[in-house]
């Protein structure tokens, strides 16, 4: 790696000035093991490390059933698995934090770094898109502004932050009654692999738990940007919870894809895995919205 | 060219201070500046888990952590694990099982086998299997470590 300035701010406005002084020179630095690899393999360059954990606002990780979950952009994976109320009530997100690289990487992993690699694999982003996740970016001016997730990433390893902007949290809703999310992967090994598709769904159920009021589904490795499948979703609201809607959402969510051949996968292999997933992920987030 | 940083850390129970430029990893620190060898080297990208030390009370890949990051920080590494009165019973249990051929993942694989067992003491073979998917051994075939581990178990549970 090319020799580094390395700073740890204690507040917002600080880490975005020495964003914004720096440009594209900088980039901050949260769990790092997608930074770190970047930079020794020279994929990317940088000349000023801004630790992001450092900064009290993006270690903060709180829940609350009406609030929902804040969950600042340096918090590591454990840190959101292991709190037994977080997990309860946000599984999809926990399904996608337990998957991210090892149980070594989980302890430094950040859900927001997973966001803000912008990686179109990325485990957590279809999670954070089907649970409703909304942005918090802070820029220079003391300037924030809120972009949902599902338009946060623009290509792969590209996002809507500009020059002096951070990513200070990621927030979201409380879970709705009768509600559930999943998150599954398919890769050729067990564990350690990265995704050859993925696939996370949401779902609300009405009182009686037999039909869908609302659905979302986000697609993983399948287009250079994470998909956010609406029109598979909006193919379930209002319907029976039945193998037959079920199957057209699949279908749809499989139209949505637009993946390309590479040594992970080819497109025939990838847009079948999305009809398979999308079926196994709104079955078990269904199973979730009954309490199953 | 940025300057040298002056680090105050904690490594097995001692504080200890050093000088080390930003970009190197806490790895390179603990082995090239420290010349605390027994963390080794694999892969260097986070894969293969060699590098594993204790850090806050988590496993982590030492060469995906700034050596500037371990401000302040308690780090355990495998010289940390062993005391006058002999091995740790990870360690004992893997020489027993002749759990290593080479011996390069065998300081990772002690140090993420320990931390699992500390945290849940009774965890099955399945659980080992998975908390260890982060560490590669090209030698062994991977089953005379987790039988290591199971035989350190029995070993740490009744010693309790």
């Amino acid at each position: 790696m090319e020799a580094i300035e390395f700073i740890a701010p204690k507040t917002v406005a600080d880490a975005v000035a020495a964003l914004a002084a720096k440009g594209d020179r900088a980039r901050m630095l949260a769990g790092g093991t997608d930074v770190l690899v970047q930079l020794r393999s020279g994929r990317r360059r940088a000349e000023l490390l801004i630790d992001a954990k450092s900064v009290p606002e993006l270690n903060q990780m709180s829940y609350s059933p009406r609030q929902g979950l804040t969950l600042g952009a340096a918090v590591p994976c454990y840190r959101v698995y292991q709190d037994q109320k977080i997990a309860a009530a946000y599984p999809g997100l926990i399904d996608a934090a337990s998957l991210i690289g090892s149980i070594q990487i989980q302890g430094r992993a950040s859900i927001g770094g997973n966001l803000c690699n912008s990686a179109p694999s990325g485990d957590s982003i279809p999670a954070i898109i089907v649970l409703g996740g909304v942005c918090t970016v802070a820029g220079p001016g003391g300037k924030t502004r809120e972009i949902p997730a599902e338009q946060f990433c623009t290509g792969p390893g590209r996002n809507v932050l500009q020059p002096g902007e951070l990513l200070v949290s990621i927030h979201f809703p409380a879970p709705q009654a009768n509600s559930g999310a999943t998150y599954q992967r398919f890769i050729p090994r067990n564990e350690m692999d990265i995704a050859v598709a993925g696939v996370g769904a949401s779902v609300v159920l009405d009182r009686t738990k037999r039909n869908f009021v609302s659905a979302r589904i986000s697609l993983a490795s399948v287009a250079p940007i994470p998909v956010f499948a609406q029109k598979a979703a909006a193919s379930l609201a209002g319907k029976p919870v039945s193998d037959a809607t079920i199957e057209e959402a699949a279908r749809l969510a499989m139209e949505d894809a637009k993946p390309i051949t590479d040594m992970r996968g080819t497109i025939r292999q990838r847009i079948h895995l999305v009809g398979v997933l999308t079926r196994r992920t709104l079955q078990e987030s269904i199973k979730r919205a009954r309490g199953e | 060219m940025p300057g040298l940083v002056h680090v105050t850390t904690t490594i097995n129970g001692n504080e200890v201070n050093f000088l080390c430029e930003p970009r190197q990893s806490l790895l390179e620190c603990l082995r090239d500046v420290l010349g605390m060898t027994g963390t080794k080297e694999g892969c260097n990208d986070g894969n293969c888990g060699a590098c594993t030390v204790m850090f806050d009370g988590r496993i982590v890949t030492s060469c995906l952590v700034l050596g500037v990051e371990a401000q302040g920080k308690e780090i355990t590494t495998i010289e940390g694990l062993a005391t006058p009165q002999g091995l740790h019973p990870m360690q004992q249990a893997f020489l027993e099982q002749a759990a290593l051929q080479c011996g390069i993942c065998t300081p990772g694989f002690i140090m993420a086998s320990k931390a699992l067992l500390d945290q849940e003491p009774d965890a099955d073979e399945h659980r080992i299997r998975h908390w260890l998917a982060g560490n590669l051994c090209r030698c062994t075939g991977y089953d005379k470590i987790i039988r290591a581990v199971l035989q350190a178990e029995e070993t740490m549970k009744a010693s309790k």
